[in-house]
């Protein structure tokens, strides 16, 4: 970006003052050795021009919205529309949550997040042996069709966008979806909306499997191709890095293994005789905003460079929406502390300013009460106003990717691109995501992390306010959100109930249908739509795949 | 002759996936000297149970971060008990509210770690209070 001249009377200038420095440093030390970002990136005294001489505007920045997207997926980012600020809440019963999102849009809030409950998750109904002690805890239960009503009832789904953090059992909860939205008399073309339906991380990372790893990629790319036709505005996947990030994985590994699962996933879709640029549209993806502000900033820009080099140079695509990789934001929930708890909305304050200045598409913002339980009312609140003050009151949204030039935040996003690529290229050599997560590569590489970041904190390397410095006595926090066990014994009477005023002749004949649909190719669907509409469970349906799929066991990697 | 390691099974019972912190907690105490055996997600407390007498370990540490373990922990300590291994040293992890605490030590768990409890000292707490 400068010329050769310039550049050399640069260079000149900075061995001058490296000299100078150097002298300095003997009187006055620089408070480390050596300085470096959470994921180990080496961080230099100060950059400059010179740190970025190889730097081709056109080709690895562009301008917003042209490719490869370094800047931002659209030409005016926040100065056309804020990003969507979507709080994740769900808990308890179905009646609990709609009073919780209904709250949540007053205050607000842009678009909904749906948690699930983990037998809902799991595809178990609330009434079974494993869910005892886990209906409605870390979410909503939801067993039917019913729950599902209740859970939206009064919120229009035509006009209200709605992300639902569901994998294995995804197909299952989108049906009740478009479902619950045609009783409202929305149609599924104008539903706006997102599941996570992303697997490949819940092997890595989450843990909330049901089905082996094939079957389980046929549900996905059956879903790619059933709201291709029908539900053209949905986002039909939500691939994530958010939890590998919060297993313990750094930067670098975040975007790194997101993207291999995401190539995987096209993979999938491209084997099942889908058209690239018919379903890579409406992929997405979710990302974590962690401690080190530059180089989140940076593991963002560098995510979008990446993931529209391997959509056109890999796979082909040509609709420049195929080549924009979108995204989710939600802060880092491990960076919450126990300790001196007001602390985190500060924590979470800088976390969601790198989304913003990283380009994102929408943003959950944590509660400073969440390393104790599910967010209170008044918490939720202070994060929402969180976000609201640095659209608002910031400045910030005003100019797209005010911090593209940094001669700090380039290099950081060079170093990211290239870190990320070079595990890439390890996965490829692998096999592929699926093969590294079934030979637990991805799951060491993450956990020898966590341990590596942890043994920072011990040793006192890692800082941590409030936690191992700055530390005070204090007194225990109270009145937390609690779930009352009385939510199971709800859950299992609305399914009696259920169970025995609804059609049990039709419910039988979706799911033998849905059964010979599973045995053979046919797209999995229209059976579990079907299924669904006649109330037949959530553990009905998943039990019936159970039965011709297996279940997935987890390799063990310690 | 030297003394036998300590011997510990790191479990993680119900539904819960979070299993950061008991990965983390089976490298430090592997670093302390220890043998550890790793469950897995999504262990009944029956299985719990057969494995820690199976596998004839001293020590029981388990994680939950879902809420669950108000049903979880009591339950695993019923069976131990039915089981008629009270030698066993329990302890547990996760996100247990302060209020919870006492219920879980009634049940006879000895010691719950909250978030931000530095491993050295799980590692501390299990040298001096197992029983051999």
């Amino acid at each position: 970006m400068y010329d050769a001249k310039r550049l050399k009377e640069i260079e000149e200038a900075s061995a001058a003052w490296a000299k100078k420095t150097a002298e300095l440093l003997e009187r006055r030390p620089e408070r480390d050795k050596t300085f470096q970002t959470l994921s180990e990136i080496p961080v230099g005294r100060c950059y400059t021009p010179l740190s970025q001489a190889g730097l081709d505007y056109l080709e690895d920045l562009g301008f917003p919205g042209s490719h490869p997207y370094t800047r931002g997926v659209q030409p005016t980012m926040y100065r056309g529309r804020f990003w969507t600020m979507r709080q994740y809440a769900g808990f308890a019963s179905a009646e609990e949550s709609n009073k919780r999102y209904k709250y949540l849009l007053k205050q607000g809030q842009t678009g909904l997040s749906v948690a699930f409950d983990l037998p809902t998750q799991i595809g178990y109904d609330s009434d079974h042996p494993l869910a005892q002690g886990e209906v409605g805890k870390v979410g909503v239960a939801i067993d039917s069709l019913m729950d599902m009503e209740a859970l939206f009832d009064g919120i229009p789904l035509n006009r209200v966008s709605t992300s639902m953090t569901i994998n294995a059992p995804a197909a299952v909860l989108l049906a009740m979806y478009v479902e619950t939205a045609a009783k409202q008399g929305a149609s599924p073309e104008t539903l706006k909306g997102t599941i996570q339906n992303d697997i490949l991380k819940e092997y890595a990372a989450r843990g909330t499997y049901i089905f082996p790893p094939a079957p389980s990629m046929r549900i996905i790319t059956d879903i790619f191709a059933f709201c291709s036709q029908y539900i053209p505005r949905w986002n039909t996947i939500s691939i994530s890095g958010y939890h590998i990030r919060e297993a313990g994985s750094t930067a670098v590994q975040e975007v790194a293994f997101t993207l291999a699962n995401g190539i995987a996933y096209v993979e999938a879709a491209l084997r099942a005789g889908l058209k690239v640029d018919d379903f890579a549209p409406r992929l997405s993806f979710f990302f974590n905003a962690h401690m080190d502000f530059f180089e989140e900033i940076a593991k963002f820009r560098a995510a979008r460079r990446l993931w529209a080099r391997i959509m056109k140079e890999r796979f082909g695509a040509k609709l420049p929406k195929s080549l924009m990789l979108r995204f989710h934001t939600q802060t880092a929930g491990c960076t919450l502390t126990a300790q001196q708890p007001q602390n985190n909305v500060m924590r979470v304050t800088l976390q969601a300013l790198s989304a913003v200045l990283g380009g994102t598409q929408s943003l959950h913002t944590n509660s400073m009460d969440e390393a104790f339980s599910l967010p209170s009312e008044d918490a939720v609140q202070i994060a929402l106003r969180t976000q609201q003050i640095i659209a608002f009151e910031s400045g910030v949204p005003n100019t797209v990717d005010p911090l593209g030039g940094s001669f700090y935040v380039e290099c950081l996003t060079d170093e990211i691109v290239q870190r990320a690529q070079t595990y890439l290229d390890q996965i490829d050599e692998q096999g592929g995501a699926v093969a590294a997560i079934e030979q637990g590569f991805i799951q060491k590489e993450i956990q020898e992390s966590a341990y590596a970041y942890q043994r920072a904190v011990e040793s006192g390397r890692q800082v941590v306010v409030g936690l191992n410095k700055f530390k005070q006595d204090e007194a225990p926090l109270r009145n937390f959100l609690r779930v009352e066990p009385a939510v199971k014994e709800s859950q299992e009477a609305k399914l009696e109930q259920l169970k025995a005023r609804r059609d049990n002749t039709a419910v039988r004949g979706a799911l033998e249908k849905l059964k010979g649909c599973a045995q053979g190719t046919d797209n999995l669907m229209p059976p579990i739509m079907e299924a669904v509409k006649c109330y037949a469970t959530l553990g009905e349906i998943c039990d019936t795949l159970r039965a011709v799929f297996g279940e997935y066991t987890a390799v063990s990697t310690l | 002759m030297t003394k036998k390691n300590i011997r510990v099974l790191a479990a993680k019972p119900g539904l819960d996936g979070h299993d950061r912190g008991i990965k983390v907690i089976c490298y430090a105490l592997r670093d302390a000297g220890m043998e550890v055996i790793y469950t897995g997600l999504r262990q009944t407390p029956e299985q719990i149970v057969q494995a820690a007498i199976e596998e004839d370990v001293d020590v029981i540490a388990m994680s939950v971060l879902s809420g669950a373990h108000d049903y979880l922990f009591p339950r695993v300590m019923k069976l131990l008990s039915q089981a008629g291994a009270h030698d066993v040293l329990v302890i547990g992890g996760g996100i247990i509210p302060e209020e919870d605490i006492p219920r879980l030590k009634e049940a006879g768990m000895k010691a719950i770690f909250g978030p931000g409890t530095p491993t050295s000292e799980t590692v501390r707490f299990i040298q001096e209070n197992v029983r051999r």
